[in-house]
């Protein structure tokens, strides 16, 4: 049964690809979201601390 | 001394054409770019007039499209330089006047200049005589439209580096409804089919941008320039 | 009567509340997506038409609607933020627009593949992928536009406006590409429509809309902090907000 599942009908190559994009996607949102909110946090941080000094 | 509403777009509309009208260098650039672009297609695929009739249409308004895009980009720019728009602002006159004067006089020497010499082109490309009315007024309509379109988007780049690519990748793809239904006009002229359906939804467009792009162009000033 | 809503959307507790929420909308977003993938991939019947070349759709159908609604929301916030001044607006805005693109990006790429079984073509111009293509140029556009200012407040107020520009283009790009390719019809292949759907098709697919929803929202709680703080960087609540 799991052969068939893999096997999608024979759509294999088309619907597996999809599924992939799509969680790459939502892999790539998480990883670039977070980028960003590290990156604004040390501006941040650096801005206070010239602020400061 | 205040000056009524249509004065003082016409005063704005004559400054913008006598300037223009005296550098006639600068009148005939987007009128030989215009060729030049039309002048690629048959160069790149084939000669054949029988092949170039049937992609005619959208070489046309394609070429068309770019010259009236390249020019857009001086449509603020110029004046936003040396001060001279400041100096517009200033003086009471609504944005969205000035935007309208400086549109249509763009238009009419650019736009209506393509339409004037597109029987040129057309012939060029194959297309036959019959179908010359509608392609002048589908382009008429439409580069009108690309105008008020491109005067969005010329706001919205004035003064920035490198707005002239910035001002193209805003506004082509807003530009894409019109030249379906202005190429498509064309097409079923040449066709020998009634292009009335595209006409109309063509002018329903530029009807659309006459009432709403003063506005948003003018708004674009305002946040651009202050 | 509006203090409360004025409150709500100031800079600090939008960062505060975005914080405690975010996690909390992931969590249960993976948790939809999962059970939406496994139903829809294992257990929905195969469709009479496509076989089960249409189980794309779990996937594809939430990310076109993502990448719609992305588009929406940033001209809305935009426009909130341009006429009644409400700052975070722009922010919002800025935080939707890449999530939005990638989804779009997501969409175009799902459905050339869905497509190259359905017409035997990766691409043929059909008029819901030609306006997801034209859709990703406007948010190409909004986000150049927004990158080119020096002055990131008028680059907010261009890319807002330019956004707002874009949403009423929206529906005309659409009925001329609908039109447009419905004149060249003739040689082209038979369009594939939505499959028909049993329930045991379309509560997975329901799902999937709403985890991708959570998800949407999670991502962008993110990326809302991280605009905030960098619009309002020099503000005296960051101070205490950034302290490690």
């Amino acid at each position: 049964m799991t052969s068939g599942f893999l096997a999608m009908g024979g759509y294999a190559g088309y619907v597996w690809p999809c599924i992939g994009f799509s969680l790459a996607t939502l892999a790539w949102n998480l990883w670039s979201a977070q980028r960003a909110s590290r990156a604004a946090l040390e501006r941040a941080r650096r801005s206070i601390a010239m602020a400061d000094a | 001394m205040t000056i009524g509403l249509s004065q003082a777009l016409g005063l704005v509309l004559r400054r913008e054409l006598l300037l223009s009208l005296r550098r006639p260098d600068q009148l005939l650039q987007p009128l030989v770019f215009f060729l030049i672009v039309t002048t690629l297609f048959p160069l790149s695929l084939s000669p054949e007039l029988s092949l170039l009739r049937d992609m005619a249409p959208g070489v046309l308004w394609v070429a068309a499209l770019l010259a009236a895009l390249l020019s857009l980009d001086g449509l603020f720019k110029a004046d936003a330089d040396d001060g001279t728009l400041e100096q517009l602002v200033l003086s009471g006159i609504p944005l969205g006047l000035i935007v309208m004067a400086k549109t249509l006089a763009h238009w009419l020497l650019s736009g209506a200049a393509l339409v004037v010499i597109s029987p040129l082109v057309g012939m060029a490309l194959g297309i036959p005589v019959s179908a010359f009315g509608t392609m002048m007024l589908s382009l008429a309509l439409g580069t009108l439209t690309l105008s008020w379109l491109g005067a969005i988007g010329a706001a919205l780049t004035v003064g920035l580096k490198r707005g002239s690519m910035l001002l193209s990748l805003i506004v082509l793809p807003l530009a894409m409804p019109l030249l379906i239904f202005g190429a498509s006009a064309t097409d079923r002229a040449m066709g020998g089919e009634s292009p009335a359906g595209a006409l109309y939804l063509l002018g329903a467009l530029c009807v659309l941008t006459t009432t709403l792009a003063p506005l948003a162009a003018g708004a674009a000033l305002r946040i651009t320039l202050e | 009567m509006w203090t409360w809503f004025y409150r709500l959307a100031s800079p600090p507790s939008v960062y505060a509340l975005s914080g405690r929420l975010a996690p909390w909308l992931l969590a249960a977003a993976a948790c939809l997506i999962a059970f939406g993938l496994v139903d829809g991939l294992a257990f929905a019947p195969p469709d009479y038409q496509q076989g089960d070349a249409f189980r794309i759709v779990y996937v594809h159908a939430p990310s076109a609607w993502l990448s719609t609604f992305a588009y929406m929301l940033m001209a809305v916030a935009g426009a909130i933020a341009l006429i009644w001044r409400i700052k975070i607006g722009h922010a919002v805005a800025a935080a939707a627009a890449p999530i939005g693109a990638s989804f779009t990006l997501c969409t175009l790429l799902s459905g050339s593949l869905w497509g190259k079984p359905m017409w035997g073509t990766f691409w043929a111009w059909d008029p819901r992928l030609t306006s997801e293509l034209i859709l990703l140029f406007l948010y190409f556009g909004v986000m150049s536009l927004r990158q080119a200012f020096e002055d990131p407040a008028r680059g907010d107020r261009a890319a807002a406006l330019l956004a707002i520009v874009g949403v009423v283009n929206i529906p005309i790009i659409k009925f001329s590409v609908t039109w447009w390719n419905s004149l060249h019809q003739g040689a082209t292949v038979a369009r594939f429509g939505k499959p028909t759907m049993v329930a045991s098709m379309l509560v997975p697919l329901l799902v999937m809309f709403a985890g991708f929803m959570l998800f949407f929202v999670g991502v962008l709680c993110v990326r809302l902090r991280a605009e905030v703080l960098n619009r309002e960087r020099l503000a005296t609540w960051v101070r205490e907000a950034v302290a490690t």
